[in-house]
């Protein structure tokens, strides 16, 4: 039997996915929008998504609408927004108490679909514009959160490592928008904008719980009606030529320096060199078994926290570690050798071997979490390459020390970014 | 061994007490890959002051030490523990909180392997001079970390506000000048006081078969020679009713402002039933005067003054408590005020409907149900309800009987203007 039992069903305008698992006590639905990542729509896109979820035609306001939520057993609806490679992705969750659990036997399913579809495509807005009031807040609160987002340090220097990196590139763009293109956005041009999203954007349904195939099917196809439509592909940016690399220092008022070092890996998803790419990563940065963690906190105790991750979709390697600031040259110096060590092959067939059991258990332990289940298929639908998870262990277990010494040959350093106190000015 | 069934939430529990004295506790749960494991001890950053095993006098021991013990305890003579951990395909972890410090692990295969490795390492102390010595550099880069960090400067600014000797008020990692005085021999001092088995709670949740499970742990404990020991003495200082400041503004380095309102709780000494009651009813409370469905958070929200980030909640423990509000703002003076009248008003029966109510605990409710998705939370939550003597499976019957006199009578005597102080964060 397969690990993960997904009904995929082409329906009008977007696909269904269906996992039925009797593991939890709740439902679970994901609506995912897919579009490229670019300047001129990344702000409309991270703002819509907060008013739809804010109230809708039936539910006016903040207040009824999460009274009724509440109403129903505290179901719980957020979005989120997110980058996936080239692409800006907004995804509506909402989970619902599976009423098997429950005294009152309600049946909640049809109306948590009911109430995401609602919330989707009927919002509070006139024939042609959003409820100005709504939208004045949300564009306030979309500021405060793009600010606040720069107040927490390890965050601000992660996203600020991408911006150097990735200048003119659009993975560049921050998925929660920009701040200075938020004044210009009219309750008018938003409503249209998502109107077009609607139309144009590549969508996905999920839904994971204790389910009927035949119900699910059932209420989307009389809830969700959309028209059929080609998903835009990203336009492909040409492999950056890296013949310097970038070193940025930047000053700030703060106590621990934040170091962050980018490479390109020149491997993504579906390419055949992904596998031996994540074992690489998981030697070198992933674990707390890993060489960062063992170099630079354990033995030389420059760190509490040193670690690598690798974007899959736009092939970026990112390490990051706090760090004393006087200590910048020691850590960039021990991260260089730990790279250059794994580029020589300089690891053992027990630290593969460990590797391959960490990758297998932190994957197992994923698709326990139903988010985790959805983020783990969603790989599918961004690449154009269907996730099969029982392939992707097998694949990985396979992987030998040459093949990761050969993923390593593609790997190159680009920026280094160090966000450092004030001292020494 | 004991079987506790809850059959309206499709779950039972297994229970067994060791001839040394540590409860173990199994969740089997059918369905999942993960099994996840804690083993905790009742010992956090407020048991600060003790009397140490086998000595007569009561000694003070440097802030910071019991995160400090957390640490240091994954190493041994051979190498660190993650590394056999990793081999095993499982992932370890470890967090100190005011009141306990707890080592778990998470894994997919090898689960026997691993749970024998948990038992084992925290079994098994190993500090020396030198790895204590090494340490210091690294807790203390987890120190700046948090420095860093306006949200924990925030929290933990507004604790202080209302504590005035209470050891809840020290920061759980220590400071830097304060771990500078930890030593291996004040570790061992600390370990054998509060890692007795008595003092202990291991829980095991994931799909295993539990007769097995529960062998290996009889089998493993009965090879360990553990002495019985008296109970623990902890002495905590005398702390006023009232907070100890009433305001506090924190200059950072950051370009939102935030703004914490905190009301010190009464009734702390509580424990079982009594406890799990009021901790409901509180969180009811809390939920029915700010949560996303009431008029108050509409007209904040309107009004420019709270965001997404606004958020409340009540921490309970032996011996001290508190409720938060409050969030990222624009305005944190307005907020702070409004805040306050809100609560004055809900002491007199303010917003306290029975409609609230009725909504609010089927929001709870679903809540709790989200929440047994989550091993994590099972293990963890009801590690800390057990060393309060209260029952985690108790959560869904107590909610169901708190009535709207219940909410009245809380706010009546939770909400006070004397036990009310507030913390800002604001850009230099």
């Amino acid at each position: 039997m397969a690990i993960i039992n997904e009904v995929i069903k082409q329906k009008p305008g977007y696909k269904l996915h269906i996992v039925n698992t009797g593991k939890y006590k709740t439902n679970t639905f994901v609506w995912k929008m897919k579009a490229p990542l670019q300047k001129e729509t990344v702000t409309k896109r991270s703002l819509f998504p907060y008013v739809l979820q804010s109230n809708t035609k039936n539910y006016p306001s903040t207040t009824v609408l999460r009274s009724y939520l509440d109403d129903l057993y505290g179901a719980s609806l957020f979005v989120d927004l997110s980058k996936k490679g080239e692409y800006h992705i907004i995804t509506f969750t909402l989970e619902i108490a599976n009423e098997k659990f429950l005294t009152d036997p309600a049946p909640l399913l049809e109306k948590g679909m009911g109430l995401l579809a609602e919330v989707l495509f009927d919002p509070n807005a006139s024939e042609d514009s959003f409820d100005a009031s709504t939208v004045n807040n949300e564009k306030r609160t979309l500021k405060q959160r793009i600010q606040s987002s720069r107040d927490d340090k390890m965050r601000y220097s992660a996203n600020r490592l991408v911006e150097e990196m990735c200048k003119n590139e659009p993975y560049a763009l921050d998925p929660n928008g920009e701040l200075e293109e938020i004044d210009a956005i009219t309750p008018e041009s938003l409503y249209q904008y998502y109107q077009q999203a609607l139309l144009e954007d590549e969508l996905d349904f999920y839904v994971i719980g204790d389910v009927q195939e035949g119900e699910v099917e059932t209420a989307a196809d009389k809830l969700f009606k959309l028209q059929d439509r080609t998903p835009q592909i990203s336009s492909e940016t040409a492999k950056k030529e890296i013949n310097e690399v970038n070193e940025v220092i930047e000053r700030q008022d703060i106590k621990q320096g934040k170091l962050n070092i980018g490479y390109r890996t020149n491997i993504v998803y579906g390419d055949s060199k992904y596998y031996a790419l994540q074992m690489f990563n998981g030697i070198f940065g992933g674990f707390s078994h890993s060489k960062l963690f063992i170099n630079v906190r354990e033995k030389a105790s420059l760190a509490y926290y040193a670690s690598a991750r690798i974007e899959s979709h736009k092939g970026l390697l990112m390490v990051m570690s706090g760090i004393e600031n006087k200590n910048y040259d020691q850590a960039v110096t021990i991260i260089k050798e730990q790279m250059e060590a794994m580029k020589k092959g300089d690891f053992t067939e027990d630290e593969i071997s460990q590797t391959k059991a960490v990758i297998r258990n932190q994957m197992l332990e994923t698709i326990d979490i139903a988010r985790g289940l959805v983020e783990i298929l969603y790989h599918g639908v961004v690449s154009g390459v269907p996730v099969q998870m029982d392939e992707w262990l097998e694949k990985t277990d396979a992987i030998t020390h040459s093949e990761i010494v050969e993923a390593a040959q593609e790997i190159e350093l680009d920026t280094i970014y160090f966000l450092t106190g004030m001292e020494g000015q | 061994m004991e079987k506790i069934p809850f059959a309206q939430l499709d779950e039972e529990l297994y229970y067994e007490k060791m001839d040394n004295g540590l409860s173990v506790y199994i969740l089997p749960k059918k369905g999942f890959n993960k099994t996840y494991a804690t083993f905790t001890t009742k010992y956090g950053s407020i048991d600060n002051h003790f009397k140490p095993l086998n000595e007569d006098e009561s000694i003070q021991v440097p802030d910071g030490i019991a995160h400090f013990l957390e640490h240091k305890l994954f190493e041994k003579a051979d190498g660190d523990v993650f590394q056999q951990f990793s081999k095993q395909g499982a992932s370890a972890n470890a967090f100190t909180s005011f009141t306990r410090t707890a080592y778990l692990f998470s894994s997919t295969s090898d689960v026997e392997k691993n749970l024998e490795t948990l038992i084992d390492f925290v079994q098994d102390p190993y500090f020396t001079e030198k790895t204590v010595e090494k340490e210091k550099g690294i807790i203390g880069q987890e120190i700046n970390m948090y420095d860093d960090n306006p949200d924990w400067r925030l929290y933990f600014g507004l604790i202080e506000n209302m504590f005035k000797s209470h050891p809840v008020k020290i920061d759980i990692a220590g400071t830097i000048p304060s771990i500078a005085e930890i030593t291996d021999k004040l570790l061992y001092k600390c370990y054998e006081t509060f890692y007795h088995p008595s003092n202990m709670l291991l829980f095991v949740v994931g799909p295993v078969d539990v007769e097995q499970i529960m062998n290996q742990i009889r089998d493993n404990q009965s090879k360990k020679d553990y002495k019985d020991q008296p109970e623990i003495e902890r002495s905590f200082p005398d702390e006023p009713v009232e907070v100890a400041e009433k305001r506090k503004v924190l200059n950072m380095n950051v370009q939102t402002s935030k703004c914490l309102l905190g009301i010190k709780a009464i009734d702390t000494e509580q424990t079982g039933n009594d406890m799990l009651k009021n901790e409901l009813a509180v969180n009811v409370l809390l939920d029915m005067l700010f949560g996303k469905s009431t008029k108050t958070y509409e007209e904040l929200y309107n009004a420019g003054l709270i965001d997404q980030t606004f958020s409340y909640d009540y921490t309970q423990e032996f011996g001290f408590g508190f409720a938060m509000i409050g969030g990222d703002t624009d305005n944190p003076d307005q907020l702070e005020e409004k805040l306050r009248g809100y609560l004055l008003a809900a002491k007199n029966g303010g917003s306290i409907s029975e409609d609230a109510l009725s909504r609010t605990k089927k929001k709870k409710i679903g809540a709790f149900l989200r929440a047994l998705n989550s091993p994590e939370y099972i293990a963890n939550q009801f590690t800390r309800y057990s060393f309060n003597e209260m029952n985690l499976f108790d959560v869904l019957p107590v909610l169901e009987q708190i009535s709207i006199e219940d909410i009245k009578n809380t706010a009546s005597r939770l909400i006070d203007e004397s036990r009310m102080t507030v913390c800002q964060v604001v850009p230099k």
